[in-house]
């Protein structure tokens, strides 16, 4: 608070709450008007949505499997943001990662399960910061623009995928291009399974341990950005270079290091999908996480709270969203993908929108009306 | 100052009666914040004529040429065009009445043609081809009467400086200007090009033209103009016909008589050297040498100060001390040692490991992270000391008491390490880099304009830390472009001038003979005792 009264800067509370907020209102406003447009009841679809993501047994499970890797994918994007990079490769980064989990899932039949999860996860972050740590090389010692490299990567890494599913790793004798699946040693357990052994019981989902996996790295992440030296020279060379050069700080080294460790955080996406849920490697596993992250990390302000936060939002918006394509007819798939795009386009792209008018109606005119929101 | 001040005002109001005036500024003041950029400041340029306003950098000739381009609006005053009072909100209004500005650093577009370039903005029409077509014969009809000549068809990205800059003044007679007001237009062109620059004003001039030629080269100003106006400190001077004065006198006009602040010190007690440069010469990315063959030395307990304009090699040449800049040749030796036999490269990480400290010249570029918290600023370049730095995590407590007891030391108002960098004032933040740099007590303390942009109070305050430090028995090397602040504080001068450098014995150095050299003028062999050619 004190340091923004003296800045003379927007206050943080309406930077980092009502902004968001408001933003969010308005998108499912004319969300609403859209449902309305097709002769549905928005708020018949906004009650869909909620019963659909917390509402029944599992619901709430679905919705937070989703956001397991919306946090990933978040945290990815805003770990690069602090150093100044726009990694547009998350989704590339998230399905090369997953090929790491594939090949320890397909390599360690009958190993310790302890040991298949430590393998698992290095690998996924190894592979994932190696798909990342490309575009970073070029970008800082050959100044190619991370952001056209990073989506170039997102394609090379699909065909890569799709060879080696079709010509490689497929399951002889089968026609979809899958691994065959993982010796059950190797399964993350679910979440409904572990609380079922000490006598909770709670809805089926797909929800599993990576979850937990994905907070412990929010919790990293902020210690990393924000309290040790590394976060803080990647930060600064994020906020101006030139500081940074005269500071003895290397840009160059601290962009492959950021990137790298952005990777290995989409990468991580591939230990839900493939070690928790499919159990085996294949396509399109990934789904558009890695771009949906560009959102959390946008909403979320690049913090690991916010992120949580935002992560939360979405994973709502994909659970109960198809909640209201399943009971809606009218409202197909893609009338919810429309939702979620105004919600990224509001919260992302048109984020200060509404900046300029909250802060005039609140710092002009005294904070008691602050107390209200 | 008020005596002179009030001539100068005698001499504006002289000037006038009898010529007729193309432009008139009166009573035009500004402020930016706490600077205050023009005060009073009044000027009359008579029609036909090429009219000089000289002064040392932050004199206000920029911004008072802005407020008469419509850049900026004046707090105060009136601005008359051709004897009536004009309303100038921006460039457009100022276009329309005739006036033409070209810049210090060129607005065209690199990737169009000379003749796209000068039609840009003002291309009358939806359809391109019939005002290409009326513009090249307007074109040829300007070549062709101010002898100003250029390819239309040539990519501007591909001519060099001087043809960049005849293209930005057809683009402003193209514009229909009367008055063309350059600022610092030799800063970039070779001695040639300048004198064919010059072939073009005096042609403008015949053709009943008016030049405003904003400069700080003394020598433009003799050779060219009619007329020139002196400001200093925001104010008019003087304000003088150009065959009734000399050099001399204008350099001496320029830099002041009355140095505002005098630092009380003794005598320098200089020890071993600490910091030698032999034969460095550095060139900048673009491969423009910025240093040409210098060669000086630092000794223990004095303050070295190199003078001189702005963008003669200064910064490079503090840049590469500092380990930023690669150089291209040379030796910089510390305590006797060769920088770069250490094999590390030579980094800003090495030059603060051999002892070096360095308040760079922009706090906001190089300084100071703004964004960041004043506690994060504070530690930059020292963040992996141990007292701030764990293995892993850093020691907030630790960082937090040292930078509350460096601001308290330094006088940082307010003391509150957790308030957002750019929330503190332009003085307290260079306070806050001059006790980050200061506070680690390094051997040679690499200073660059340490009291830019700094409020009178902590002028004092950062003068009287630096003789402290020299007393302390520090090498320090001081570049400012404030010459009162290297006459006040400096043991040695060195003048840098076009990427040399000459060195100028203390108590025989004149403001007058100071601001010659920084002009680039060869002083007199009459002087020559008080001046010696680095060894």
């Amino acid at each position: 608070m004190s340091r923004a009264a003296a800045g003379g800067a927007a206050p943080i509370w309406l930077t980092h709450a009502l902004l968001p907020a408001v933003n969010l209102v308005v998108a499912f406003v004319i969300s609403g008007l859209i449902i309305a447009l097709i002769g549905e009841d928005p708020f018949e679809a906004l009650n869909l949505l909620v019963v659909g993501a917390f509402g029944y047994p599992g619901a709430a499970g679905f919705t937070l499997y989703y956001a397991t890797n919306f946090i990933f994918t978040g945290l990815a994007v805003a770990v690069a943001f602090h150093c100044g990079l726009f990694n547009i490769g998350g989704e590339g980064q998230a399905y090369v990662g997953g090929l790491g989990v594939g090949l320890v899932g397909l390599a360690l039949t009958g190993w310790p399960f302890p040991i298949v999860l430590v393998v698992a996860i290095a690998a996924a972050a190894l592979f994932g910061a190696a798909w990342a740590f490309i575009p970073a090389y070029l970008q800082a010692k050959r100044g190619s623009h991370i952001v056209i490299t990073t989506i170039m990567f997102n394609f090379i890494a699909a065909a890569l995928m799709t060879y080696l599913l079709v010509d490689v790793l497929i399951k002889p004798g089968q026609h979809s291009p899958e691994s065959r699946e993982f010796a059950a040693n190797t399964w993350l357990p679910f979440i409904h399974e572990i609380l079922a052994a000490v006598g909770i019981e709670i809805g089926t989902s797909p929800l599993n341990l990576t979850f937990v996996m994905a907070l412990v790295c929010a919790v990293l992440v902020w210690g990393f950005v924000w309290h040790t030296r590394w976060g803080y020279e990647i930060r600064t060379v994020g906020q101006n270079q030139a500081a940074a050069v005269y500071a003895g700080i290397s840009p160059s080294r601290n962009i492959i290091l950021a990137m790298a460790i952005s990777g290995g955080l989409a990468g991580m996406l591939g230990i839900n999908e493939i070690l928790g849920v499919h159990h085996r490697l294949l396509l399109d596993f990934t789904a558009g996480y890695g771009f949906v992250g560009i959102a959390v990390a946008l909403m979320g302000r690049n913090h690991p709270v916010g992120i949580l936060l935002a992560a939360l939002l979405f994973g709502v918006l994909y659970q109960g969203g198809s909640e209201i394509a399943f009971e809606m007819p009218t409202v197909t798939r893609d009338m919810v993908v429309v939702i979620q795009g105004l919600v990224i386009l509001f919260s992302g792209a048109l984020e200060h929108l509404f900046r300029a008018p909250l802060l005039a109606l609140f710092t002009g005119r005294g904070r008691a009306r602050s107390a209200a929101e | 100052m008020t005596d002179s001040h009030t001539n100068a005002s005698a001499a504006a109001a002289s000037a006038s009666p009898g010529a007729e005036l193309a432009l008139e500024v009166r009573h035009i003041d500004k402020r930016f914040g706490a600077v205050h950029a023009n005060d009073d400041v009044s000027l009359a340029v008579a029609k036909g004529t090429i009219h000089g306003l000289v002064g040392e950098n932050g004199a206000g000739k920029s911004t008072l040429m802005s407020i008469v381009y419509g850049y900026y609006q004046a707090d105060g005053g009136e601005i008359l065009i051709d004897g009536r009072p004009a309303r100038i909100d921006g460039p457009e209004d100022a276009i329309a009445r005739g006036i033409g500005m070209v810049h210090q650093h060129f607005m065209l577009v690199d990737t169009f043609t000379v003749l796209e370039n000068v039609v840009l903005g003002a291309e009358g029409g939806a359809l391109l081809a019939a005002s290409f077509k009326s513009a090249k014969v307007e074109l040829e009809r300007l070549e062709r009467d101010y002898s100003i000549e250029v390819d239309p068809e040539a990519l501007v990205g591909e001519l060099p400086v001087g043809l960049q800059q005849r293209v930005e003044i057809l683009k402003a007679l193209y514009r229909g200007a009367d008055i063309l007001i350059l600022d610092e237009p030799t800063s970039v062109l070779t001695p040639q090009e300048a004198d064919h620059l010059f072939r073009i004003l005096r042609a403008l001039k015949d053709q009943g033209k008016t030049v405003v030629l904003i400069t700080h080269k003394l020598r433009e100003i003799m050779a060219l103009t009619d007329h020139v106006t002196v400001m200093r400190q925001g104010r008019v001077v003087a304000n003088v016909e150009t065959a009734a004065t000399s050099r001399e006198e204008l350099a001496q006009m320029m830099v002041g008589h009355a140095v505002l602040l005098r630092v009380e010190k003794q005598p320098a007690e200089p020890g071993p050297v600490l910091l030698e440069v032999e034969h460095l010469s550095v060139v900048d990315h673009s491969g423009v040498q910025r240093v040409r063959d210098v060669s000086f030395h630092v000794r223990a307990g004095e303050i070295v100060g190199i003078a001189g304009v702005a963008g003669n090699g200064q910064s490079e040449l503090l840049e590469a001390l500092a380990g930023i800049q690669p150089i291209a040749s040379g030796r910089i030796m510390v305590k006797g040692e060769d920088t770069a036999t250490a094999r590390t490269a030579r980094s800003a990480k090495l030059m603060r490991k051999l002892g070096l400290g360095h308040v760079p010249e922009e706090r906001h570029r190089m300084g100071l992270v703004i964004p960041f918290l004043a506690y994060e600023s504070a530690i930059l370049g020292h963040h992996d000391h141990p007292l701030y730095s764990g293995r892993v995590l850093m020691r907030r407590r630790a960082i937090m008491a040292d930078v509350v007891r460096q601001m308290h030391d330094f006088d940082v108002r307010p003391a509150d390490p957790q308030l957002l960098t750019s929330s503190l004032s332009g003085g307290n933040q260079q306070k806050l880099v001059l006790a980050r740099e200061m506070e680690r007590d390094p051997e040679i303390l690499l200073v660059g304009q340490p009291t830019r942009g700094v409020d009178i109070g902590a002028i004092e305050f950062i003068h009287r830390r630096l003789i402290a430090m020299r007393d302390a028995g520090k090498a320090i090397l001081l570049v400012s472009v404030e010459l009162d602040e290297i006459m006040s504080l400096a043991d040695r001068i060195l003048v840098m001038f076009n990427g040399g450098i000459v060195e100028v014995t203390q108590g025989e150095a004149t403001e007058q003979m100071l601001g010659l050299m920084m002009a680039g003028e060869r002083v007199a062999s009459a002087d020559a005792g008080s001046v010696q050619a680095p060894s």
